[in-house]
């Protein structure tokens, strides 16, 4: 066969630039709106962090000023309450998993949870509000906390399940060869050898719950003002910033920025920081 | 120092004197007997692993389990400290007595078997999270032990006895993967010493690594092997010949021939043996 | 090593006592696990049943007639699902024929294309893009981008394409058109990572082989990775949609809210999930709010439907892998 370089040939290979070409501009096309997002984030939001932003209250519609504090400490606040629910369900669930499972039940827990994860967040909100929020509490930051930590679980008790499997079975085998109790292997063991990661996973549920507004419109409810006890509306972020999006007053329109500037820079440093630390791991663990 | 109680023994079960005790090595028939195994049989699901094993291993003294690739040695090992407990579709028949203790009796818990006989693995598994220093003392500290003196003392000792401790007496609170592969071994070893059993399981300990790593720890056997017994799984033959008493040949899951190990490399009764130890095959 | 020798020569010392090990610490921690695992199973049925609960009294008085009458009318109690599952299946069928093409060709380019330096830094772009939070989208979106829209780009599709009966009428910023859009932004991220994963999967001997063949690079991809790669791809764009149907903030803010079915791709409308959550707060009586339940209902079993198939296509390819919707 000829080696020489024929129109067809050469058709073929420009046909080819021409395609590379073309993913390429998809990639960028598809990195764009982030960029433009970081952008405008930046430029409407920065100049709005100023002390007042971060210590008081927000102002009634239509005043000029106020700021986010309540907010803030309400995104920490309901966190927290979720961690609390979310972490112990779900690292002990995927401690049983990875250790004790049987083959058919662990499946369904994991299918369980699979469908549990990609169930919308709204879904969330108006369980929460029929099964907590109606009966029990009212609005309150406990249903908040309760509705992301829900939404916690399934996320949690996977990543769990996937690092604990990640020890190699080496270390198992050595701690039941000097007579130490199950119990302790898997705490002192392996969930030490795995904690890196388990951690890892429990930082990066956080942080997608942080973000979430859908759960907590008909469980936290939102609240202007400091809230005085857990069983009282609570104020987030994401509730501030939907508020104040959907405002027709510029001044709460920059305040969204920024408090959406906050927002990002908080949950793109616990990514990041989530990053950094899995970057050093042990060789002991080699995803 | 006050005397401490000694571990809660394990359940007496009598033992079955109607038929004559198993093979032993006629050099050590002075010394008791640290194991008896009668009719060890060995299924993992439908794969019939271990067939029919009967002997007896010598207290203080040094046993190798020698023999080709998947004959069985390390199962045969895995036996003596109930390790199979934990492979699921794992099934064990017959008898093995530990001094005299029936070691799978029902009311026998494998834990605590697993404090009279240790083992030390083939790949070096010193825990990763932890220092020289926690490693050493970790079967005593996971099984209760908190008094800090104590625990500094063992670790001391076990460290010693490990022949480790001039190298890591400097860096106690380094990481244990910090140290040689040889040196992890050693740690392994004295990890196991640390909780005072009384035999030493050793499957292929050496063969991981290199020849000078390997010698130190066939001279820390040598060393060993006046206070506990020990049983090690080889797949080299020079290193059965040069640290142990009696050796065991093994084959398709059967037990050929049981040895003093002088004998059994010099002039062996069975034609197998002689094959498999003239290299013939392997 | 003498040392050692005399130490192992001076006999045992006195034994020391360790904890007994007890079956019951062993019971009650493996019986710990076992109920936090089975959780997960009871919030699930939890959850269905809340819903199919909740969805009593509009399935009652309703029946099936609910999935096709398109007059959503709290003021006179009359409700029909209708608006909501055209506005849901039209908003994420756009955002799937913008995202699956761009993804695609993203992953491409990621896989096959870029150079080593440029790689890294681009996939961690679009993983940074899957972290913002929804209503982070809709806050540039109803801000910046639907205003642009509005004002440039859609009078210009309109012109161009104004003969097509979707692209009349009267251009809303806030359209079902602005909600297909932005739910392509969001859901590009996650069919690029899968897309890139099956692609991987790819072994390169059929790569190689390509190549021995004489065929260049785009001949290469397409005859050995996206040949082999179409059930993933297949995956990967059912889990994006998965996503995109149970999108609520960022939809909810640029869709227009309108319960009716759009005449126009420039016209308000309403997903089930945008509807559920701008219309709940209203709700007060109980035919209105078990109507919005079944919406929910209706929204799970959707959802869970696209996800067990994009599980079912995409295990297909390698192990599991848990969904971070």
């Amino acid at each position: 066969m000829s080696m020489k370089n024929n129109w067809q040939h050469r058709w073929r290979k420009v046909k080819s630039s021409m395609v590379s070409g073309l993913c390429l501009t998809c990639a960028a096309v598809v990195i764009a709106p982030l960029a433009l997002l970081l952008f405008s984030l930046v430029k409407k939001g920065a100049s709005s962090l100023d002390l007042n932003f971060f210590t008081q209250l927000p102002k009634a519609a239509g005043e000029i000023g106020g700021g986010m504090a309540n907010a803030m400490v309400g995104s920490l606040v309901l966190l927290g309450l979720a961690a609390a629910v979310g972490v112990p369900i779900g690292v002990l669930g995927g401690i049983y998993l990875s250790e004790f499972g049987g083959r058919r039940l662990s499946w369904a827990v994991r299918f369980a949870a699979d469908i549990l994860n990609g169930t919308p967040s709204i879904v969330w909100g108006i369980v929460i509000w029929a099964l907590v929020v109606v009966p029990i509490t009212g609005f309150s930051a406990y249903a908040g906390g309760l509705a992301l930590g829900f939404m916690m679980i399934p996320i949690v008790i996977r990543t769990t399940e996937e690092m604990l499997a990640m020890v190699p079975n080496g270390y198992r085998e050595a701690a039941y060869a000097l007579g130490i109790p199950r119990w302790r292997i898997v705490l002192h063991v392996v969930l030490k050898t795995a904690s890196r990661g388990v951690i890892t996973g429990i930082l990066l549920a956080g942080a997608r719950v942080i973000g979430e507004t859908a759960p907590l419109l008909f469980t936290a409810l939102g609240n202007n003002f400091w809230s005085r006890n857990l069983s009282e509306p609570i104020n987030a972020m994401t509730l501030q910033i939907f508020n104040y999006a959907n405002s027709p007053f510029p001044d709460q329109n920059r305040q969204a920025w920024a408090g959406a500037l906050v927002l990002i820079l908080f949950a793109l440093a616990l990514n990041v920081g989530v990053r950094i630390m899995t970057r050093g791991s042990a060789p002991h663990l080699v995803k | 120092m006050t005397p401490q109680p000694q571990l809660p023994a394990l359940k007496i079960t009598p033992s079955a004197q109607s038929e004559p005790p198993p093979p032993a090595p006629a050099q050590a028939a002075g010394k008791p007997a640290t194991f008896e195994v009668r009719h060890l049989n060995v299924w993992f699901g439908a794969h019939h692993v271990l067939r029919d094993i009967s002997l007896q291993i010598p207290s203080k003294a040094v046993t190798a389990i020698i023999g080709p690739s998947g004959c069985g040695k390390s199962t045969f090992l895995r036996s003596l400290n109930r390790m199979h407990d934990l492979v699921a579709g794992s099934r064990v028949e017959g008898r093995i007595t530990l001094f005299g203790q029936d070691l799978y009796g029902k009311e026998v818990d494998a834990t605590l078997v697993r404090r009279r006989v240790g083992m030390v693995f083939q790949k070096s598994n010193p825990f990763p999270t932890m220092t020289i220093e926690e490693n050493a003392t970790v079967g005593l500290r996971l099984n209760g032990v908190r008094q800090r003196s104590l625990l500094q003392e063992r670790m001391e000792r076990s460290l010693r006895m490990a022949a480790l401790w001039d190298e890591v007496k400097d860096r106690l609170h380094a990481n244990a993967m910090s140290l040689s592969g040889g040196q992890q071994q050693r740690l392994c070893i004295a990890r196991a010493l640390a909780i005072e059993p009384e035999v030493l399981l050793m499957d292929e300990p050496a063969s991981a690594l290199d020849p000078l790593a390997t010698a130190k720890i066939e001279e820390l056997i040598l060393q060993l092997k006046e206070q506990f017994t020990i049983v090690i799984v080889t797949h080299n033959m020079q290193q059965a010949a040069r640290i142990s008493d009696q050796t065991a040949f093994f084959y398709i899951g059967e037990l050929i021939e049981f040895d003093a190990t002088g004998r059994l490399f010099t002039n062996p009764s069975k034609k197998q043996t002689e094959d498999y130890v003239t290299g013939r095959f392997g | 090593m003498n040392a050692a020798a005399e130490l192992v020569k001076s006999g045992p010392p006195v034994g020391i006592v360790l904890a007994p090990p007890g079956r019951v610490a062993d019971n009650v921690f493996r019986g710990l696990t076992w109920v936090m695992a089975m959780f997960v199973m009871v919030l699930l049925l939890l959850v269905g049943w809340v819903l199919w609960h909740g969805a009593q009294l509009s399935l009652a008085k309703f029946g099936w007639h609910f999935f096709v009458h398109s007059n959503w009318d709290p003021g006179h109690g009359d409700y029909g699902a209708l608006p909501f599952i055209f506005g849901t299946f039209v908003s994420s069928l756009i955002a799937l024929l913008i995202a699956l093409p761009l993804s695609l060709a993203t992953a491409v380019y990621l896989t096959e294309l870029a150079p080593g330096w440029l790689r890294q830094p681009s996939i961690s772009m679009i993983e940074m893009l899957a972290a913002i939070p929804s209503v982070v989208f809709g806050l540039w979106a109803i801000l910046v981008l639907v205003p642009w829209m509005q004002s440039g780009f859609y009078p210009a599709l309109q012109k161009l394409l104004g003969i097509v009966p979707w692209f009349q009428g009267r251009i809303y910023g806030q359209c079902i058109l602005s909600a297909g859009v932005i739910l392509a932004i969001m859901i590009v991220p996650i069919i690029t990572s899968i897309s890139r994963e099956v692609f991987r999967a790819v072994p390169d001997t059929q790569r190689e082989a390509a190549f021995a063949l004489g065929a260049t690079r785009w001949e290469v991809t397409r005859l050995a990775v996206l040949r082999y790669s179409t059930r993933g791809i297949f995956g990967a764009a059912m889990l994006g949609l998965g996503r995109a149907l149970g999108e609520t903030m960022a939809v909810m803010m640029v869709i227009g809210n309108r319960e009716e079915i759009p005449k126009s791709l420039f016209a308000p409308a309403a997903t089930l999930a945008s509807g559920i959550a701008n219309e709940f707060a209203e709700a007060t009586q109980g035919l209105y709010l078990s109507a919005l339940f079944e919406l929910g209902l209706m929204l799970v079993l959707v959802t869970v439907a696209t996800n067990v198939v994009a599980h079912l296509l995409i295990g297909a390819i390698g192990g599991q892998r848990s969904s971070g919707a």
